[in-house]
């Protein structure tokens, strides 16, 4: 007996020292690397993880090192959920669950054990009201704002908003809850601007678009064509178009159809075409000139090498960035040791990433400001658009603010909606 | 010898009809029960009940759903995951429409609803056999897939087609915890097998296998073709009806049709055939076989210390699963139910070979 409880207090005291000096900071990574939408997710986990990688060379987030674990959801809520049931335990500061789907299935049970659901460039969009959904963080820019803010790069491309008036704009979409998601924002817009749209869904996975292609460009004959796709659905896009001979420089990916892997297949017929993107692409950047040396000099990449500055990878970069800095946040209240999930929701809501900090960061450029709040968890809202010139994305356009006008007041009703069907209470943020 | 009647007399007629004629079953049988609702709550923790058994319990009884129909009554079908769909959606819009309504009614009509459709797209296999019919409950699949994703009502015209399920109270207690969702799960799937149990033994299930090894035969003899295969449609519809509304409950927490898409009904196949045709308990082990196997390999790799990347891991957990597919339909082809009964046989005969 005697013995037994030395040896297991012997225990009980290695496991605390082990806690008490290594002084690690446990971060879940869950995308998918098997599956159709590998291409994607191995590119933003690449990004993200090496990001992580070069925090840590650096002696980590205020000396607490990252320590990371890699789980396999495929895209899949069910596997979504057993990775979180999986990695709660562990010590997450805050899930990425990397899908639309994905979101709405640990959501909720995330809320409940405290842990923040952080979705950047996806997601839930009333979420945005916080004020509802204290755990939930559609952070940077969500969908609604995106649509807004591509409205406007279409009227700044015609030479003002006044001239959308008339003009006639399709919205080709991927018939899911992805697809779907801007079709009332599109409505608001329409009727705001008066411009006239029409849907063209299409059903997964997108390989035949010949019928809506030609009844795009020979009866309805649009002016300008928004591009809401995903996966193999926006190569095939581009070459029906180039088919039917509509001008691709008309054509208006959302981010979701704005990388290399969306044009290449394409070929020649996705020149012209725009797109869509919260952060900036390529490698002419600090902090990528650094991973590029420190780690994939050190071929401890994970990546290919020419994946780097890929806009994948680039948005990983922009995951990794956030994570860390809302981390690092985080730590203000627990004196630089590793953080919780409740640390984290306090820093998410007080979050402010300055041009200056993104300057030491190195990201200048790639990683745009952003300030969050209790009643705002977005707290940008902006997009860059580019043009794919055959062989690589040009950013054309600075960043374009979202019109907060539209896209507010549609987030807050729905927000509302949502809390009373669950009765909840809503949080005052004063 | 520890697998033997011998000594066991049946003297009365219900002993001869017992679900367990021989002694050692029903303690097997009820000891596994008194473990899976009174041990495993108590020692298995969130991750494990939550997204490990839960699921496995619903694949289950999706499983013995399509083993009805598949198994016993000898009908191929690919439209599972769409009667899952219907499931779900149904128990949705009933617990939103109505939501004084007790949930395990909820359920039993959701099942209901499922198999109203499930008899709809039952009627072609009166003219249609064996791999077209398999063809038509794809048609029932896709069909039923594209009617939930365009019409707004029945996901209450929510914006992106994804809802989440309202809460669940059973006699005013919420059903929340891992422990409770797992013990709903576990009492609806118990007495759902056990009806299924009884169904295969009456005359309805002597019928449906009657269909099942030869369909001339069987209507020589007087079978009623409509009644029996329709039944069977709707039976088994129901089973996966309920199984649907399970997923989008209890398991999952959200309702959309892509969680049905068509992957949905090739594994619940996988899970009859691999378990075994035309045997309960083949569809626990299939289901078992499927859900437990890639966690249990992914487990098993961490166990040995090996620090693989999650891509290498996946992908080499596909590989060995799909062998242990491919190994396993080789050297059994009438599935895991098979193995089990050439095992009892053996323990039966136990120490002495002859």
């Amino acid at each position: 007996m005697k013995l037994m409880k030395i040896a297991a207090s012997a225990v009980a005291i290695t496991a605390f020292a082990g806690i008490a000096t290594a002084a690690e900071q446990y971060v879940p990574v869950t995308a998918y690397w098997t599956g159709p939408y590998a291409p994607g997710g191995s590119g933003i986990a690449g990004g993200w993880v090496d990001y992580m990688k070069l925090i840590n060379k650096r002696g980590g987030v205020n000396g607490v090192m990252l320590k990371w674990e890699k789980c396999d959801t495929q895209y899949k809520p069910d596997l979504m959920i057993e990775c979180y049931e999986k990695m709660k335990g562990k010590g997450a500061p805050m899930i990425h669950p990397f899908g639309t789907g994905l979101t709405y299935a640990v959501f909720e049970r995330a809320w409940k054990d405290k842990i923040p659901v952080v979705t950047l460039g996806y997601g839930r969009t009333d979420a945005t009201d916080g004020r509802v959904f204290p755990y939930l963080f559609p952070a940077l820019t969500n969908y609604w704002s995106q649509s807004t803010t591509k409205i406007k790069f279409i009227g700044q491309q015609v030479g003002g908003m006044d001239k959308l008036k008339g003009m006639k704009i399709a919205n080709v979409h991927h018939d899911s809850a992805y697809g779907k998601e801007t079709t009332p924002v599109l409505e608001a817009q329409a009727k705001k601007y008066g411009f006239e749209y029409r849907n063209f869904p299409v059903a997964h996975p997108g390989l035949d678009q010949k019928a809506i292609w030609l009844q795009i460009a020979r009866q309805y004959k649009p002016d300008w064509v928004i591009l809401r796709g995903w996966g193999v659905m926006n190569p095939t896009a581009l070459k029906e178009a180039a088919r039917v001979g509509f001008p691709r420089n008309k054509v208006v990916g959302v981010w979701w159809s704005g990388a290399e892997e969306d044009v290449v297949p394409a070929g020649r017929a996705a020149k012209g075409y725009y797109a869509a993107g919260f952060h900036g692409s390529g490698t002419d950047y600090p902090a990528v000139q650094d991973i590029l040396k420190e780690i994939y000099g050190a071929g401890e990449g994970e990546l290919p090498k020419e994946r780097v500055g890929s806009i994948y990878y680039n948005r990983g970069l922009v995951w990794g960035a956030f994570t860390v800095e809302a981390i690092r946040k985080a730590m203000e209240r627990t004196n630089n040791q590793p953080v919780k999930g409740e640390d984290v929701q306090w820093a998410l809501e007080h979050l402010e990433v300055t041009p200056a900090m993104i300057k030491k960061l190195g990201l200048t450029g790639l990683m745009p400001p952003m300030k969050l709040s209790c009643a705002d968890h977005e707290g940008g809202g902006r997009a860059k658009f580019m043009q794919w010139d055959g062989s690589k994305w040009n950013v054309v356009s600075d960043w374009i603010d979202s019109d907060q006008e539209i896209v507010r007041p549609m987030v807050e009703a729905s927000a509302a909606k949502y809390a009373k069907e669950k009765g909840l209470k809503v949080r005052d943020c004063k | 010898m520890i697998y033997r009647e011998a000594g066991q007399f049946k003297t009365s007629y219900e002993a001869d009809e017992a679900i367990f004629p021989v002694r050692q079953d029903r303690v097997f049988v009820i000891g596994l029960l008194v473990v899976a609702f009174f041990v495993i709550p108590v020692i298995g923790n969130d991750y494990w009940l939550r997204s490990v058994l839960t699921p496995f319990l619903i694949f289950s009884l999706a499983a013995l759903g399509l083993n009805i129909l598949t198994g016993y009554a000898g009908q191929i079908s690919l439209g599972t995951a769409g009667f899952m769909a219907v499931g779900a959606f149904a128990a949705y819009k009933l617990s939103t429409g109505i939501p004084e309504l007790n949930i395990i009614i909820v359920f039993i009509l959701s099942g209901i609803i499922a198999a109203l459709v499930g008899i709809a797209f039952g009627l072609p296999s009166l003219r249609i056999k064996g791999f077209y019919l398999a063809v038509t409950t794809l048609a029932a699949h896709f069909f039923i897939e594209w009617t939930l994703t365009h019409f707004g009502w029945f996901t209450n015209y929510s914006t992106s087609g994804v809802i989440s399920a309202p809460e669940m109270v059973l006699f005013g207690y919420t059903i929340e915890s891992a422990e409770s969702r797992y013990l709903l799960a576990l009492s609806i799937v118990v007495v759902m097998t056990l009806l299924a149990k009884n169904l295969i033994r009456s005359e309805l299930g002597r019928a449906w296998m009657a269909i099942r090894d030869m369909d001339v035969a069987a209507e020589v003899i007087g079978i009623p073709m409509l009644k029996t295969k329709l039944l069977a449609f709707a039976i088994s519809s129901f089973y996966c009806g309920v199984a649907g509304a399970l997923w989008a409950f209890i398991y999952i927490g959200t309702v959309e049709p892509q969680a049905f898409d068509i992957n949905r009904a090739f594994e619940v196949l996988f899970m009859v055939i691999i378990g075994g045709l035309g045997s309960i308990y083949g569809s626990f082990m299939g289901a078992a076989f499927i859900v437990l196997l890639p966690i249990l390999i992914t487990n098993i790799a961490f166990a040995f210390g090996a620090n693989l990347p999650a891509e290498v891991l996946t992908n080499a957990q596909l590989i060995i699963f799909g062998s242990l597919i491919i190994f396993f339909l080789i050297v059994e082809p009438y599935g895991l139910a098979r193995l089990w009964q050439v095992a009892k046989e053996k323990l039966r005969l136990w120490p002495f070979p002859h």
